[in-house]
């Protein structure tokens, strides 16, 4: 007997005698014996305590007493608690895509304060109802610029997520796309570089604010002179950073993409987060993703739907902006609800309270020996260190210390074994950042 | 539904209305009320050259999409611009102020490729 | 109701942040955005009544039957959120794996990912599984991707993807995205793919055929083996919409008959929460021929017993998601599925399709089946009776809105006219079922006494039926702007 299914014994024979058959099986006579599985062989049931029991050891094989100081996109900042209870709403996590927008008007309307939080945020006109996650997000912007422009080339500036990087060429593969990177460096975009490869058959050019290596840039006139030639220009950004940075939308950017995981979600080993995609108003039917909309009812009250779908492939199915039909809207909620709690106010506070921490961590670092700081223009939170050793071994020192220490550069770019990206959040106090000095601090002098 | 007599007509329901070298295009009557409200209409560049049957433009209700192929090959000369404010003009008017585009006819003969307004008629009753 | 904005009040907060015990430090100006964004300043209180409101002008599962064909809306066991919530997973960074014995951190999560390939293996008769997908339509893409590539390694010129004319949106545009151009096949008489018409467009450039199975009809393709037969005798993949699954578990497994791929929406048959439109998960299953296209990084254990992530696969399609798939709504649908068991779920399909059936039988004499057979998990009507009345599909859902429940699906599948689409799932009871069919019965006897009412439902929502024309026109999807 399973909880979750309400038919009883005299419930089945009463259905099967409506319908006129003997048994459930009849109703399965379109499976022949020829489609039977040739194995089934799963575990027999369990009980709701010795599921819970079991999974509980399971997570007890995580270790999850290290004080991170790991980033590359993804942040360990504080959960206010009033969000899970926002979040155990089930009237939101039990519903579906609002496809009957009467009976759903609460998640249209908190979608259509999302898309108003993301364009304030970003300070551009129009964003979707979200995406997957920021590289996918990366990957929908650059086919979206390929739409607009209809030109098959896209550059990519050495400062974007080398994650990011290898999901859009695993997706562009089989497609007749042109790629162009400029070379990598840990402080801002290769200007000259850029200018040369800027070219007709350019469809846009992604940026990354902050970059990779957490430097800060700002990027107008990398903007403007992509514009004069046609070109598109897409930003990747870390929303927390848009609390103080320059948005996109001040740049003049076209597209902005980027990963909602630091707007209030956990960070669950790489998902759910969710993506979110702005762009300008021009521009709205070729965004891929879902739009709420606001309109009125027949009594002329304000009310939600989505709109605009014969962009999406339910309607347009071959010819559709993108085939995306689930998003995350329930993380797109989260992170709408996380943004209304700290409020204008106290999201810029959290975005300067960020910067401060990396500061003093950088400036702390910077005096040991064996370390140092690559910085040729300001960082966020995150900054990249060379480090007298081999990073990896560091980390893995470091582990035994306490401490998550940081990202090797070492995995994704050749000649930066000795580099390390470093992330410090409002969750790290000033005792914690001294402690990880004095480790690292060790480990460099250990002769080995 | 109402077919317009002088025009011809594509079996994907556009017309095409021919003076001389130039043939103006736009959709039916039964092609509009199948869409419902229009609410947008993608056009053509000017001067875009076109293939016969190729893709001229698209056109969006609420519920439906909908590409429109150009019936004859040419130039595009002119587009009715009315449409970015007005889409509705199709529904409105779809042989008249809803036509989409006037196109300089490369290859005459092809108009022997569509279809009379007797035939379209004959057409529509056997899509049922 | 009011938007969040409008409720702002200058100086209120919802959430403090930390004192700063560091140094000041400033951005340097010349970076710096002009104002602060405009996000709402409310009380925790204000911030919480808020949303709470709102989720009350909102059906979910919980509060409503929600008989949505095509996307098993299925009741979402609890205990799977407390597990999901359990700090030991939820705070795992996703880049730990990936330093120097980072792996030894997360051995728990990494049992997760490892041991719900196994479970899905076996479900499936596939023989590897990716978990990273994050949605049924993401899922598509990684496997129509790796169809590509499997033709490029065997050096096969292939253009076209065939798809039946009942399927989801999502097939023909997944293959177009991915390069190929698209052969729409229609059904034949008994609602599956037409044998003939297939025949027809089978060719040797024909890279594979998406198919569901049950189909969107509802209905099992009993020839599934002679169609995988044509696909592979030209070297062709078969691909296998896992949408439906949830009506042929432990009954039929797509690689025992024939498939290469498939993906699995773990939000439908595996019961995690659709959450308003996601995040949702969509793990793809291969069998050998394509193990070595699989993305980038796969989870392996070692003779010791201890989980790492393997990235020398030299022929994979490469990275499709940032990291290993959508982790807590895989480990919610674990948890499940533990639970479930063998039994468990062959029971579910079972019931399923019980009640499915149950419903088709009791309204086939009040409005018109599709296709006059014992279905799958869900079936399918057409209301032209009533639209003859001047009462279409949409105005009988928003009847049934009026009524307390979530409509079924209208007007999918495309192929179908005035359709509705019915899956009760196997959650529901039959006293729920019951009451649905006199609701359905109520608005056919309706339509026939006064169809003009109709047009006024629903009037017991927060607002009736929004002008949605307007919406497309007057475009404003911003507070902003």
């Amino acid at each position: 007997m399973i909880p979750y299914i309400a038919n009883t014994k005299k419930d089945v024979e009463e259905m099967l005698k409506c319908i006129g058959v003997e048994s459930v099986d009849d109703l399965f006579k379109d499976i022949g014996p020829k489609h039977s599985p040739k194995s089934f062989n799963l575990p027999s049931g369990k009980s709701e305590f010795e599921v819970v029991k079991k999974l509980q050891a399971i997570a007890c094989k995580n270790t999850s007493s290290l004080i991170n100081f790991v980033g590359g996109g993804y942040y360990d900042h504080y959960v206010p608690a009033a969000l899970s209870t926002v979040m155990s709403r089930s009237e939101f996590y039990t519903a579906y895509t609002p496809y009957q927008p009467e009976c759903s008007q609460g998640f249209l309307q908190a979608l259509y304060e999302f898309q108003s939080s993301i364009c304030t945020l970003t300070n551009m006109d129009i964003a979707n109802a979200s995406l997957y996650d920021g590289g996918t997000a990366l990957y929908e912007a650059a086919m979206m610029a390929i739409r607009v422009t209809k030109r098959n080339k896209i550059i990519m500036d050495g400062g974007v997520s080398p994650i990011y990087r290898k999901i859009l060429k695993t997706y562009t593969s089989n497609l007749n796309f042109e790629f162009e990177e400029t070379p990598v460096t840990h402080g801002h975009s290769d200007r000259d570089k850029i200018s040369e490869l800027l070219d007709k058959d350019t469809a846009a050019i992604i940026l990354q604010n902050p970059n990779f290596f957490g430097a800060i840039d700002d990027h107008s006139d990398i903007i403007e002179q992509a514009h004069s030639k046609g070109i598109l220009v897409i930003e990747s950004v870390y929303p927390i950073s848009l609390g103080v940075l320059k948005t996109p939308g001040e740049m003049g950017a076209d597209i902005v993409v980027g990963d909602g995981q630091s707007l209030g979600l956990p960070l669950n080993l790489g998902g759910p987060y969710f993506g979110f995609m702005a762009t300008k108003k021009k521009y709205v039917r070729k965004m891929p993703g879902r739009i709420v909309g606001e309109t009125t009812d027949k009594q002329g009250r304000r009310c939600f739907v989505n709109t605009l779908q014969a962009r999406e492939q339910h309607i347009r199915r071959e010819k559709a902006t993108s085939n995306i039909c689930t998003n995350a809207a329930l993380c797109a909620l989260q992170g709408l609800v996380f943004m209304s709690l700290l409020g204008k106010q106290g999201f810029k506070e959290l975005a300067e309270l960020n910067y401060k921490k990396g500061e003093f961590a950088r400036q702390t670092l910077e005096k040991i020996k064996g370390v140092e700081v690559k910085r040729s223009s300001p960082t966020f939170n995150e900054f990249t260190v060379c480090l007298s050793k081999d990073a990896c071994y560091v980390v893995e020192q470091m582990i035994n210390k306490g401490f998550a220490a940081g990202f090797p550069l070492g995995r994704y770019y050749k000649g930066m074994e000795h580099y390390m990206i470093i992330a410090v959040t409002e969750k790290r106090t000033k005792e914690e950042i001294l402690n990880y000095a004095k480790a690292l601090k060790e480990v460099l002098k250990d002769k080995s | 539904m109402e077919v317009n007599d002088n025009f011809i007509y594509t079996k994907e329901h556009e017309w095409a209305s021919i003076e001389d070298n130039i043939v103006t295009v736009g959709i039916s009557d039964y092609a509009q009320e199948s869409l419902g409200d229009i609410t947008f209409v993608e056009l053509p560049a000017k001067d875009d050259e076109i293939d016969q049957f190729g893709d001229l433009a698209s056109v969006e209700s609420v519920k439906a999409a909908s590409d429109i192929f150009s019936p004859m090959s040419g130039k595009i000369v002119e587009v009715n611009n009315d449409l970015e404010v007005e889409p509705g003009l199709i529904n409105k008017s779809p042989y008249e102020n809803g036509w989409i585009a006037k196109i300089e006819i490369s290859d005459p003969e092809e108009a022997s490729n569509l279809m009379t307004a007797d035939e379209y008629r004959k057409f529509l009753e056997s899509e049922g | 109701m009011e938007l969040i904005f409008e409720k702002s009040v200058d100086g209120l907060r919802g959430y403090l942040n930390p004192n700063s015990d560091v140094g000041d430090a400033k951005v340097p100006s010349k970076y710096t955005r002009k104002e602060a964004a405009k996000l709402p300043e409310l009380s925790e209180l204000d911030v919480i009544r808020h949303f709470s409101r709102l989720s009350k002008r909102n059906f979910g599962v919980d509060t409503h039957f929600y008989p949505l064909g095509s996307c098993t809306m299925k009741y979402n066991p609890k205990f799977t959120e407390k597990i999901a919530a359990m700090p030991e997973f939820a705070d795992m960074h996703p880049l730990l794996p990936q330093l120097k014995q980072g792996e030894k951190l997360v051995q728990g999560s990494l049992e997760v990912l490892f041991e719900m390939e196994q479970l899905l293996c076996e479900i499936t008769g596939m023989d590897a599984f990716t978990m990273q997908p994050l949605a049924g339509a993401h899922g598509e893409l990684t496997g129509v991707m790796m169809i590509a590539a499997y033709h490029k390694v065997k050096g096969n010129k292939k253009k076209y993807i065939i798809v039946p004319d009942a399927s989801h949106g999502t097939n023909p545009a997944t293959a177009a995205i991915a390069g190929y151009e698209m052969i729409c096949v229609p059904s034949d008489k008994n609602g599956v793919i037409d044998l003939e018409k297939l025949k027809e467009v089978v060719t040797d450039e024909v890279a594979g055929l998406m198919l569901t199975s049950p189909n969107t009809h509802g209905v099992f393709n009993s020839d599934i083996e002679k169609i995988a037969d044509m696909i592979h005798a030209v070297d062709g993949l078969m691909y296998y919409d896992g949408a439906n699954l949830n009506a042929t578990l432990g009954r039929c497994r797509p690689a025992d008959v024939g498939f290469d791929i498939v993906h699995i929406n773990i939000h439908k048959t595996f019961s995690t929460p659709h959450g308003g439109g996601g995040p949702g998960a969509g793990p793809v299953g291969v069998n050998k021929k394509l193990i070595p296209y699989l993305p980038i990084s796969r989870v392996i254990k070692d003779d010791k017993g201890f989980y790492s992530l393997d990235y020398d696969y030299p022929e994979s399609i490469g990275y499709i998601a940032s990291f290993y798939g959508n982790f807590s709504i895989l480990l919610r649908a674990y948890a499940y599925i533990l639970l479930l068991g063998k039994e468990g779920l062959k029971e579910v399909s079972n019931m399923a399709v019980l009640n499915a059936n149950y419903i088709k039988e009791q309204l086939k004499e009040y409005y018109d089946l599709a296709y006059d057979r014992h279905c799958m998990h869900e079936c399918v009507f057409s209301a032209s009776k009533q639209a003859g009345r001047g009462v279409h599909a949409i105005d009988i859902a928003k009847f049934l809105i009026d009524q307390g429940m979530h409509p079924p699906t209208v007007y999918f599948p495309l192929t179908v006219k005035e359709a509705i689409m019915i899956e009760p799932t196997e959650t529901e009871s039959k006293s729920t079922i019951d009451w649905f069919i006199e609701k359905m019965k109520e608005a056919d006897v309706l339509s026939k006494k006064s169809p003009e009412d109709f047009k006024d439902f629903p009037k017991t929502t927060p607002v009736s039926r929004p002008n949605e024309v307007k919406a497309a026109m007057d475009i404003n999807t911003s507070y902003f702007i």
